[in-house]
């Protein structure tokens, strides 16, 4: 196999080092913490996720200054979820420009539960925030300004939640009586259509190394390479 | 109507001071979302003291399109053509960015000449994603001829993106695994004809703005920002180099071949408008010596190379080869209907896009669609930095912030 084309600053053992010492400094923090793809990932307590934030962004062997991004996702319906009723995750990207480093930390969130908010820590969480409330109803708590950001104002709903239908709730149209545009509830001549596409052919999945000793193609594309090494 | 919903609606209402006497609200001004400057379609909404700016809120979210969702109801190929409509101007970049999160998950190998063929079509985006904006910045700030220049280069570029992918804006060229098609004949030596003269754009380009006096002194000292700043507001490309930082995801974290190509990063000095100006200009130029290094690979060692990963669970077979071989035809109808599978897992890719830092969390449940995909644009956090930028500046900074931070709203409205 040849090389792969992408991580190639990335230092293995630094990850791990600095994977033992914030597990070392803030052990009380921390749920959770693994290494994958060489992408460190550490799940945190949800109470505790200022404190822990702060950490990285201060401590000299973190220097974790930006909060590269920071979403939700929803895992609806997902078993191990539906036990400890933590349906949602917030996710904080960080990155340490001095150590040329990323890290991403995750918090567990529960359908009525909130986050602290950390805008106090980077500013740049204030819209990533709102977002994130506006697209799964994710309220953070402390945030200055919690109002939805990307939606219309007055939507109903958080589109992003896997229970929102795809085509949404309501459309817009302009009203000739009332000479403005107006909502009305989505009325679709033709159901959304979803294929089911996805085969039970097991054959589909993790074979991606497989296949490539298993070329059978004709054309000059695809056997360069076999050419080149022959 | 109570404030709160005013202040929502961006509405001008009489506040009541703590003695409960009514006083006058700041002037509350609405920027758009029809304004030529506003570069799309933003609402912002500005409280002005006089004629200098207290507070600036901008509404966004017009041109919200929920990719996002859309994305996970589509296969990952089929997800492709949505990243050409986030940043509208810089679209091969924004498809890198796809394709790198995908191949981290597969953990793909892909074949050199690939790598080569994505980075030239990165920095061809790279230098017509600035000369968009050198054309908008300067019509904004009052120098119209740059404009006209700029986007007269800017055409030829988008032949090149033509006569590679069929379309001219939104290409949909690069795939997981490599290109679609490989360059047509002629190619490289068309885009290396166009290399040659475009330095001299940029020197006229140069001259008419870098000793200007009016344009100097609408960007002198505007806009600045700290490195504290730039680092606690989530900037990343030129909005972070032009403060002075030296962090290039291409230098610090390589991706593609970037580690084999020989290139400077421009970086500015005070973070005001006008370094970052010079950081684009110095970044253009940049972006032609690595055209160069890539087209003299691509017609030397490279030719004849595959331009995809030689895999047929990745990549499609050629149209030849499924009307002659039965597993060809099979891959081919699997690819094109359910697509192929990407391992559970869930990582995060970037690049520097021309804007900033472009990138994609993803996470896969297994299967052909994609769980979530997060698009981190670039702009999003510089957008939101418009109140630090413009507070204490003139109405008419505003529209020279607006410019500074390159703001696109595809990109930022997602």
């Amino acid at each position: 196999m040849t090389e792969l084309h992408y991580d190639k600053h990335v230092q293995t053992a630094a990850l791990e080092q600095l994977s033992t010492y914030i597990q070392s400094c803030c052990n009380d923090f921390i749920l959770e913490s693994k290494i994958e793809r060489n992408e460190l990932t550490i799940t945190a307590r949800r109470a505790e996720i200022i404190k822990f934030l702060r950490f990285l962004r201060d401590d000299k062997q973190c220097q974790f200054k930006q909060l590269i991004d920071l979403c939700g996702v929803d895992w609806l319906g997902k078993e191990e979820r539906v036990q400890d009723n933590k349906r949602f995750d917030v996710v904080y990207h960080l990155l340490s420009i001095s150590r040329n480093q990323r890290l991403r930390v995750k918090v567990r969130v529960g359908e009525n539960q909130s986050v602290d908010s950390c805008v106090g820590v980077f500013s740049a969480a204030n819209w990533y925030e709102r977002e994130c409330y506006d697209m799964y109803g994710i309220p953070f708590d402390g945030h200055p300004d919690l109002r939805r950001l990307l939606t219309d104002y007055d939507f109903d709903g958080f589109p992003l939640r896997k229970d929102f239908p795809l085509e949404g709730k309501v459309e817009v149209y302009y009203d000739e009586t009332e000479k403005r545009v107006a909502y009305k509830p989505v009325d679709l001549p033709q159901e959304f259509r979803r294929f089911d596409q996805q085969s039970p052919w097991q054959a589909m999945t993790g074979n991606a190394h497989l296949a490539e000793a298993d070329n059978t193609f004709s054309s000059d594309e695809f056997t360069a390479q076999e050419k080149e090494a022959s | 109507m109570s404030q709160s919903e005013a202040l929502q609606r961006g509405v001008n209402v009489e506040t009541v001071n703590a003695a409960g006497e009514a006083v006058d609200a700041p002037f509350t001004l609405n920027f758009g979302p029809q304004h030529p400057a506003a570069h799309g379609v933003l609402r912002l909404v500005l409280e002005l003291d006089g004629e200098v700016v207290t507070r600036a809120d901008p509404h966004i979210g017009l041109l919200h399109r929920g990719t996002e969702k859309l994305i996970e109801n589509k296969t990952y190929v089929q997800a492709l053509p949505y990243f050409d409509r986030f940043d509208y101007v810089s679209m091969m970049c924004q498809e890198h960015v796809w394709c790198l999160s995908v191949e981290r998950l597969m953990e793909v190998a892909v074949p050199k000449r690939a790598q080569y063929i994505r980075v030239l079509f990165s920095e061809l985006t790279r230098i017509q994603n600035h000369l968009l904006w050198l054309g908008a910045h300067g019509l904004d700030v009052g120098a119209m001829a740059v404009f006209l220049y700029a986007f007269t280069e800017r055409e030829k570029l988008f032949d090149f993106a033509e006569a590679v992918s069929g379309a001219r804006m939104h290409s949909n060229y690069f795939r997981p695994g490599g290109v679609s098609r490989d360059l047509p004949d002629g190619m490289t030596q068309q885009i290396c004809a166009w290399n040659e003269q475009f330095p001299q754009q940029i020197d006229m380009y140069e001259d008419l703005l870098s000793n200007n006096r009016i344009w100097k002194q609408r960007l002198v000292d505007i806009c600045v920002v700290t490195p504290e700043q730039a680092l606690d507001w989530g900037f990343s490309g030129p909005m972070l180099r032009g403060s002075g930082m030296a962090w290039d995801l291409r230098k610090s974290q390589p991706y593609e071949c970037y580690d084999e190509l020989e290139f400077d990063v421009p970086v500015g000095q005070n973070g005001d408008s006008f370094d970052r100006y010079l950081v684009r200009i110095n970044e253009m130029r940049e972006s032609v010596k690595i055209i160069r290094q890539c087209l003299d690979k691509l017609e030397g060692e490279l030719a004849g190379q595959p331009c995809k990963a030689q895999n047929f669970k990745v990549s499609p077979p050629t149209r030849d080869d499924m009307k002659t071989s039965m597993e060809a035809l099979i891959h081919h109808f699997k690819y094109f209907t359910e697509g192929f599978h990407v391992p559970a897992g869930e990582t995060y890719a970037a690049v520097e896009s021309p804007k900033g830092e472009m990138g994609v969390y993803l996470v896969s449940e297994g299967g052909s669609k994609p769980y979530r995909c997060k698009v981190r644009s670039p702009g999003y956090p510089h957008l939101q930095g418009m109140d630090m930028l413009t507070r204490g500046h003139l109405m008419a900074d505003v529209v020279t912030a607006m410019g500074t931070i390159d703001v696109v709203f595809g990109d930022i409205d997602r």
